[in-house]
């Protein structure tokens, strides 16, 4: 005769007692266990250094040219910040038909740049330079037309990874494997040559 | 109560292990007296060529790591550190990188092997989910130390992929920045692949592959005829087909590795990048999070899997089906084995449909392949979707083809002239 048999055979156990103890064993091992796994996958999080290296940074103004496109880095990311001319915005309007998402409604911005120059101030653009594909960097090609790019192209940012085109707004083209506009961060202007990224505008 | 006597009968220092432990039993078992069918083709070799990589990996990859620095600011100084002043170090660095790439041809080619003679079949299914699962370990293995040297194409490989993550709706955004540690690609991010690539993944892997083989010797290894070499057993109990693993397939395999090492020790020496396939020339500039190579292409063993996600297009404003699109691609490797309904196991006696079928499949892996690697065209992905449509068509068509397909009669035993 077996062990195990031997013990539900033995008349003297209290089977139910038992069953009580393994079952309140068994779970309060399952919640000890879950509770442990917590600080493991919470410690993948950014660190507080790496928070703090998210801070908002300050851009001057004064130095970009009008036409000119401007790259420096918050939270890792490259930010572009385009000093757009009259006949870049003015672009804007003439593609619109061949855009996936004219009026950003898919896309992400702040509240206050979601309109047609995707911006607080037309002139100016702020955009997060990686492509909403897979997060690669499009060329700046404000040159047209470019027939290499598209017949019509009026200037924009083109993707070499995987070919999505975007307008002088960061608005995509239809045929793009990109599914929504370039990202505009959070921005406000300090005063007028001084550019803030991560921080919100509060009053318009 | 006393020990009892191991069924060897060794005696002496072998008696008194076997005593406490199996070792002869394990000898015998899985190499003495493991009978392996006699009609062994050349298809059989890359089964051990694969361990052979592995160990290759296992050994260049401790030695790499004694002198490589994780981290963003010393990973990429380390590794040109390698290839300058530790002696042998590039050496020691191409055997590993090479290795990676070997490892996914001797990989590639044991897979098609299984395609080729139903190796999967009843009763191996175990054994190729266990093979499946280390081929998705292998490809998160070989992605975490394709970022390691934190080169431009490291940096930029990396966020491509961690931010396949972020397609996912609603959780996406914080994933990717979990994953990353940092709000994009960064010394925490780098530091996390490094433990996954030297420590996790390599445990997970090796375990695998010990499952792997247990379950082989366990049910015993098809054959080209996949007939099954258990039915004929002489009066001793052992496969009339069948002959020791060792020393009959060792001294064989000790062939097929001599000219491997060959090919192997050819790419080292004479083309250690690859013709920059094996190693990737923006790889060679350090990581900059402000400039994208002009062409961002994955390792070349992940071209097949890269047309798949580029060829699909955007759905509901989201790129989430190229990414379903390129995991499917890997999870339906799994279920090949009850996706195949053909009463025959090896290609040698089954009909025209099948043959077409893996010749199709064959031509598309290859053509995504090439197409993964180039720069986006029109063209490229016209081939890739119907590349992806053959490679889809193979595996979930299965069911029907394998059903309607005409068979050959199986032979009872292996055909086999002896040489």
């Amino acid at each position: 005769m077996s062990t195990e048999s031997a013990i539900h055979t033995n008349p003297n156990v209290d089977t139910s007692r038992r069953r009580f103890l393994t079952l309140a064993a068994s779970g309060m091992g399952v919640v000890g266990g879950a509770a442990v796994v917590w600080p493991f996958l919470a410690s993948l999080r950014p660190s507080a250094k790496a928070q703090a290296a998210g801070a908002p940074i300050t851009i001057d103004l004064s130095a970009i040219e009008p036409g000119q496109k401007f790259t420096t880095t918050w939270r890792g990311k490259a930010i572009w910040v385009v000093k757009r001319t009259p006949e870049m915005v003015a672009s804007l309007t003439k593609v619109t038909g061949d855009l996936i998402d004219p009026e950003s409604a898919k896309s992400t911005q702040p509240e206050y740049a979601k309109n047609g120059a995707r911006a607080i101030k037309p002139e100016l653009a702020v955009l997060i330079a990686n492509c909403t594909h897979l997060g690669c960097i499009p060329t700046f090609r404000p040159e047209h037309p470019a027939p290499d790019i598209s017949a019509n192209w009026e200037g924009g940012f083109f993707c070499p990874c995987h070919g999505s085109k975007f307008d002088l707004a960061g608005r995509v083209f239809k045929g793009s494997p990109a599914p929504v506009n370039l990202s505009v961060p959070p921005y406000r202007f300090a005063n007028d040559t001084q550019l803030v990224v991560g921080e919100d505008q509060t009053a318009a | 109560m006393g020990i009892v006597a191991n069924p060897y009968k060794t005696t002496g220092f072998m008696g008194w292990i076997d005593d406490r432990f199996p070792a002869t039993k394990m000898w015998k078992d899985h190499l003495a007296e493991y009978y392996a069918p006699k009609n062994f083709n050349f298809w059989y070799y890359f089964g051990s060529l694969a361990l052979l990589v592995l160990v290759n990996q296992l050994i260049t990859g401790i030695v790499l790591t004694m002198h490589y620095k994780p981290g963003a600011e010393t990973a990429f100084d380390s590794v040109e550190y390698i290839m300058r002043d530790v002696p042998w170090g590039n050496i020691i660095r191409y055997m590993h990188s090479t290795g990676a790439s070997a490892f996914f041809i001797v990989v590639f080619l044991h897979m098609y092997r299984g395609l080729l003679y139903g190796s999967y079949q009843k009763p191996r299914e175990l054994i190729w989910v266990f093979g499946s699962l280390i081929f998705l370990v292998l490809m998160a293995e070989a992605f975490c130390g394709y970022v390691l040297p934190w080169g431009n194409m490291s940096y930029w490989g990396a966020q491509v992929i961690i931010n396949l993550f972020g397609t996912i709706p609603v959780i996406g955004p914080d994933m990717v920045v979990w994953i990353q540690g940092d709000y994009s690609p960064a010394d925490a991010t780098l530091n996390r692949l490094f433990s996954l690539h030297v420590i996790a993944l390599p445990f997970v892997l090796v375990g695998l592959v010990v499952a792997h083989i247990i379950a082989l010797h366990e049910v015993g290894s098809n054959n080209p005829d996949g007939v099954e070499i258990k039915k004929h057993k002489n009066d001793k109990g052992i496969p009339v087909d069948g002959i020791p693993f060792h020393p009959y397939y060792t001294v064989k395999d000790i062939v097929g590795v001599t000219v491997f090492l060959m090919i192997f020790c050819a790419v080292i020496f004479w083309a250690p990048d690859g013709g920059g396939y094996f190693l990737e020339k923006p790889n060679f500039i350090p990581a900059s999070a402000i400039s994208t190579p002009e062409h961002i292409t994955p390792a070349w063993y992940f071209g097949s899997f890269y047309a798949i996600l580029r060829a699909t297009p955007p759905m509901f404003g989201s790129a989430l089906p190229g990414v379903i699109a390129m995991f499917g691609a890997v999870a339906v490797i799994f279920f090949v084995p009850w996706l195949d309904r053909s009463p025959v196991k090896s290609i040698r006696y089954k009909g025209p449909y099948y043959k077409i079928a893996l010749g199709l499949f064959t031509v598309a892996f290859i053509a995504l392949n090439y197409y993964g690697m180039q720069p986006p065209s029109d063209f490229g992905t016209l081939i890739s979707r119907i590349g992806m449509a053959v490679y889809f068509g193979f595996f979930l068509l299965m069911p029907i083809y394998t059903k309607l397909d005409s068979y050959k009669t199986v032979p009872e035993r292996v055909t086999y002239e002896a040489h």
